[in-house]
């Protein structure tokens, strides 16, 4: 099987490791894992500010960067909605409106890949001891998943995953939203850090590269032991 | 909020907010207490979702044919001895009822609860003509007490600690030593009110819903106070925005099935009123006049725009209570009328899209508010077309449209965009430390005030990828 890696800005620039361990991670699992060039940034942070034509003019490049991947594997939720439920909405009235369903059909979310296109939801572990696991935003009410990390994230041995308590509340990244309202967002963030390190947790996992720099960037900051990972670096090739 | 508050920026606001001790106290225990209440109501309802559903496309319906609707309900407000009047705009809202308190010789007004009055500001227009209003739900009557506005859709108090509201009445109401009992405080209130009602000549009520084939208009509430403001007054005035109207009362079963469970996550309000006109010559109580004020303000403007979902809106105000923006800075904070993810897309609603240029931005786009709707709007996808529209219309700072258009081009030409790694390593290295920055200058310091970020690696992915090629052969 094949499968193109749509890297994001975010995990090009700042978690290449992340990338590094799917490419890894997908190779183990016998898919042939191409990165088309070219690759830069899926428009969300554009399309989120209302500037929709410079968003549009994202989105066509990935339908032309991607048009021979039979699968995309995103690392984060929140690009693989904005390929999947805004790129087709975008291009609605354009000559690459077809293609632009057919990307998002063909792609998925890492885990969502994982578990619904691979069908394996037991991997080797990394890691030893408890975690916990936050639920994106844009994954969990956009793509509408919160099974398939779970499911992984039960099935790691020596792995204890425990309940985050407000699972499902945001983090406070949302984008420009965190330069834009510093003092809300961290607010919001500093509700989360609390519920994080009441789990006992030693690390939060979670599958978006947005509130992994937020969790993380806070929790260093208040010099907590707790790491902020990404699910693919918690699994073993 | 007075235009001098405004005046201060949204961000500065909510910043203010964020330091109020008090206010964080009270909005975190009375948030998540509405919010675990209505995930347990809708828990033990599995016929929940399907109602939501239903309950959208009767709005949906009813606003299509909304003339018919509107027609249809003052046919049979006045066929049952009401006068139903419209009011396009604030001013003419609060000319048309400071009329009949003055035909009717109106002193004192009591109300229950009701935000399309305060969206009209009826209180202040009241007091100039000389009628005396007087709040009569618990909440309301606190916050007039205090000589402010409300900061939640139905908790208008929720921003005030028990032992905020008991200083209050100590020193408002001459009680000295007052416990911070609710049941105390209550029956204070309780007390002081039970002579108002008595007095007034006329009640004030918003509505929460009118039923157009039987000229209906009903009102949810939980003090009984509602009941009151309705049968002891001589007058009753109603101020509804239009969009309230529902076809019949087998629609309106259907919202009542979901309104309560949203708002408060009790099955049913305590009372829910249906009043139909003045008494009539063999009914024991009731007013001797009844009018219905339908309020325009904007909406009708909105059926066919952007915002058209925003008038689906029950005004339960669960969205408030799951926003984590609302959670943290209350409703005063965001400067209007109507608070919360919602009250965004009413302000635009009612005051054009200039004035939430900063407040469209209020938000992570979580999408909590569009899952917590009892009729599935769905908020954050508007509030994005609001920042189109402020972007279109160049309200957006032109730094800002700057910046994007920067990007957006950057985005389009990766041999450049390739670029933006090496140029921040070089601009990074005298700030990164172990990989990470907790100090950035200028526009980046915004993140690093309160977080750490993550370094620029020293190879990014795309950099590393020819080797992992070659891994893989």
């Amino acid at each position: 099987m094949r499968a193109a890696l749509m890297i994001t800005c975010l995990g090009d620039m700042l978690f290449p490791d992340v990338g590094v361990a799917i490419v890894r991670l997908l190779r183990s699992l016998g898919v042939t894992v191409e990165f088309p060039p070219g690759q830069t940034c899926c428009g969300l942070p554009l399309f989120n500010s209302g500037y929709h034509a410079e968003a549009a003019g994202a989105a066509r490049r990935l339908v032309e960067i991607f048009k021979d991947a039979p699968y995309v594997v995103v690392p984060s939720g929140s690009c693989a909605w904005m390929v999947k439920h805004e790129g087709p909405g975008l291009l609605k009235d354009t000559p690459l409106a077809g293609e632009a369903r057919r990307l998002a059909e063909r792609t998925y979310e890492l885990s969502q890949f994982l578990v619904r296109v691979l069908g394996k939801t037991r991997f080797g572990s990394r890691l030893r001891g408890r975690v916990t696991y936050h639920d994106s935003c844009h994954l969990l009410r956009g793509l509408r998943e919160s099974a398939t990390p779970r499911e992984i994230l039960e099935n790691l041995d020596g792995v204890e995953l425990v309940e985050l308590p407000g699972h499902d509340e945001c983090c406070g990244f949302g984008g420009s939203f965190s330069v834009r309202l510093p003092e809300v967002s961290s607010a919001i963030l500093e509700k989360k850090l609390t519920n994080v390190e009441a789990t006992g947790a030693s690390c939060v996992v979670a599958c978006d590269a947005g509130c992994l720099m937020q969790m993380a960037g806070g929790l260093t900051r208040r010099k907590s032991q707790v790491r902020a990972v990404h699910l693919a670096e918690l699994l073993e090739p | 909020m007075s235009e001098a508050e405004l005046a201060t920026p949204f961000r500065d606001r909510a910043g203010r907010a964020l330091q109020d001790g008090f206010l964080q106290q009270a909005l975190t225990i009375a948030t998540t207490k509405f919010l675990e209440l209505r995930r347990e109501a809708f828990g033990e309802f599995p016929e929940g979702d399907a109602l939501r559903d239903r309950a959208r496309a009767i709005k949906e319906a009813t606003l299509q044919r909304l003339d018919h609707y509107l027609e249809q309900l003052v046919d049979n407000v006045e066929r049952l001895g009401g006068h139903v009047h419209f009011a396009t705009t604030p001013d003419d809202a609060r000319r048309i009822i400071l009329d009949i308190a003055k035909r009717t010789g109106t002193r004192m007004a009591v109300k229950s609860k009701s935000m399309a009055t305060e969206e009209i500001h009826l209180n202040e227009a009241l007091e100039a003509a000389g009628v005396t209003p007087v709040e009569t739900d618990l909440g309301e009557y606190i916050i007039q007490l205090a000589h402010e506005r409300p900061s939640h859709i139905i908790a208008p108090a929720i921003h005030k600690t028990k032992g905020q509201v008991a200083d209050l009445f100590a020193r408002e109401l001459n009680r000295p030593n007052v416990p911070a009992d609710p049941e105390v405080l209550t029956a204070i209130a309780r007390a002081e009110l039970r002579e108002k009602f008595l007095q007034a000549d006329m009640g004030i009520t918003g509505a929460n819903f009118a039923v157009a084939d039987a000229g209906t208009v009903v009102l949810v509430t939980n003090e009984g106070n509602g009941r009151m403001v309705t049968t002891l007054p001589r007058v009753h005035v109603a101020v509804m925005g239009v969009e309230k109207v529902v076809p019949s009362m087998t629609d309106l079963a259907v919202f009542l099935a979901i309104l309560a469970k949203s708002a408060t996550g009790q099955k049913l309000s305590v009372y829910t009123t249906l009043v139909r006109g003045p008494r009539k010559p063999e009914e024991l109580e009731g007013p001797d006049e009844f009018h219905l004020v339908l309020l325009d303000n904007g909406r009708i403007a909105q059926l066919g725009g952007t915002l058209r979902e925003a008038l689906y809106c029950l005004r339960c105000g669960a969205c408030l209570n799951v926003c984590p923006v609302y959670r943290s800075i209350g409703g005063h904070a965001y400067g209007y009328t109507y608070p919360g993810p919602i009250g965004i897309l009413l302000t635009a609603m009612l005051n054009g899209a200039a004035s939430v240029k900063d407040l469209a931005h209020a938000s992570s786009l979580c999408g909590a508010c569009a899952d917590a709707c009892p009729v599935r709007i769905d908020i954050p996808r508007m509030l994005i077309e609001l920042r189109k529209e402020v972007d279109e219309k160049k309200i957006a700072p032109w730094s800002e449209r700057v910046v994007f258009t920067l990007v957006a081009w950057l985005l389009r030409h990766p041999a450049l965009f390739r670029l933006a790694a090496p140029l921040a390593r070089v601009f990074q290295r005298p700030f990164a430390r172990g990989g990470r920055i907790e100090r950035l200058p200028l526009f980046f310091g915004e993140w690093t005030r309160t977080r750490d970020l993550p370094a620029v690696a020293a190879r990014t992915f795309s950099e590393r990828w020819a080797a992992l090629e070659r891994e893989g052969r």
